[in-house]
């Protein structure tokens, strides 16, 4: 058990519960926060696009090759991420995102 | 002059779900015309991601999208559907009765009209539209110095063009607008291009000669008055920012999906997705349906084959609609002659 914060364009946080193995885009639509994730967690569209609290940035795999690519297509800060390719695991407990502006 | 075509049924949206459902139509005598507004057929499937293996297709333990798309093409190819691509559904007018429903669809592009008894509504999440970098007043300057695409090149002769993005729209056209324009300057995020790597070894020779300028960083904001643009503020990773003079800015994201015009049309909505029953999924106008991705009933899931069922069952309701005298007979294509005769297997 765990939580992560999310917080949204009109810069509220909210605090979700975690679910280990899930990706953060999954937890935050579970939660009904409004991140489109529109290819469904592909790694095809960057529509669940978030930014990481520079704490958090090295505790993070490393974005592979077709993230970056992903990337690409959005406006990024060097925290950018895509929220569908953080698998949640409780080492991420407390996980701190914002999510970026939509496209 | 625009055209007009009377039809029974129009589909909006090409995509996996709007193509098997012209199978279903067919299998009851119901002609249709297919909208999209990408160039080709295939929807997300065949935009988002081709070459990516689906495993969750009855019988197909393993499909990419494009394959999906190529066979549900060679499934439907007896009822010979007309495709109208590169058009956007504008409008869509009720012009009949609820016991007799009848509808005016509008396109964008060339304007083409429609009359037809039902619509089956299978757009997926929306029209696909370029992605707009969220910049402050970017709207200010789209149409005037501000393009997501090119349509004359003739425009950029002379002009102090900044390009943005690492992909194949943005290479090609740096490459292709650098012997024209006055000044040319690629912006992307980092010094990596997923584009064709013989694009890529020409800007970074043109690069080398001088002829033309490459940024690495993100557009933090925009300069110039009256929707004319003069300068564009770029802003590097270490946070530091540069001003990059340019009259056009040009910005290649790829595409998403909106929902576009569709929220106009009079429909009920619940968060973007189109409310309907399960039993028809019928929207709250008689004889306009929404199947696949689009629409929402409780226990939806997103899945293609949940779309392929609501597309056999949208289709017998159309049928009451398409021939209110007909009594519709169920039957099966694996024994049923006159549905193989349609499918031009009948022995």
């Amino acid at each position: 058990m765990g939580v992560i914060h999310v917080t949204d364009r009109a810069g509220q946080r909210h605090t979700l519960e975690a679910v280990e193995g899930w990706r953060v885009m999954e937890i935050i639509r579970d939660w009904g926060l409004p991140i489109e994730g529109l290819c469904g967690g592909a790694c095809e569209c960057a529509t669940c696009h978030v930014f990481v609290a520079e704490e958090w940035m090295d505790k993070l795999f490393p974005p592979t090759e077709e993230e970056e690519n992903q990337l690409d297509t959005v406006v990024t800060k060097p925290s950018s991420r895509l929220s569908c390719q953080i698998l949640w695991t409780p080492e991420l407990d407390g996980l701190e995102v914002t999510l970026a502006p939509s496209t | 002059m625009t055209d007009h075509i009377e039809t029974d049924v129009v589909i909006i949206g090409a995509g996996p779900v709007g193509l098997f459902a012209v199978f279903e139509l067919g299998l009851l005598d119901i002609k249709c015309h297919l909208i999209d507004i990408l160039p080709k057929v295939g929807g997300q499937c065949a935009e988002l991601y081709p070459e990516k293996p689906i495993y969750d297709i009855p019988g197909f333990p393993m499909v990419t999208g494009q394959g999906l798309v190529d066979n549900l093409m060679a499934q439907i190819e007896p009822f010979n559907p007309t495709f109208h691509l590169n058009e956007m559904v504008e409008s869509l007018e009720s012009i009949g009765t609820p016991e007799a429903p009848l509808f005016r669809v509008r396109t964008s592009e060339n304007g083409t009209t429609f009359v037809c008894k039902s619509v089956i509504i299978a757009a997926g999440g929306g029209s696909f539209q370029p992605k707009k970098p969220p910049i402050d007043n970017i709207d200010s300057y789209e149409g005037t110095s501000v393009f997501y695409a090119v349509r004359k090149m003739e425009m950029f002769r002379n002009k102090k063009v900044l390009i943005v993005g690492g992909g194949d729209s943005a290479l090609d056209w740096t490459v292709n607008l650098q012997p024209i324009a006055k000044r040319l300057t690629l912006l992307h995020r980092r010094d990596a291009f997923r584009a064709a790597p013989h694009t890529v070894e020409k800007m970074r020779s043109l690069v080398a000669s001088g002829d033309m300028d490459l940024h690495l960083g993100q557009v933090s904001a925009l300069k110039g008055d009256n929707h004319v643009l003069e300068g564009a503020v770029i802003r590097k990773d270490d946070g530091s920012e540069h001003l990059v003079d340019c009259d056009v800015m040009l910005p290649f994201f790829g595409l998403t999906m909106k929902l576009g015009p569709i929220a106009e049309w009079g429909l009920n909505l619940h968060e973007n997705l189109i409310p309907v029953d399960t039993e028809k999924f019928e929207t709250n106008v008689p004889g306009i349906f929404a199947i696949g991705d689009i629409n929402t009933y409780p226990g939806k899931l997103k899945l293609i084959l949940s779309g392929f069922h609501e597309g056999a069952l949208a289709a017998q309701k159309v049928h009451r609609y398409v021939y209110p005298e007909k009594k519709l007979l169920f039957q099966y294509t694996t024994s049923s002659t006159s549905l193989q005769k349609k499918l031009g297997v009948a022995a």
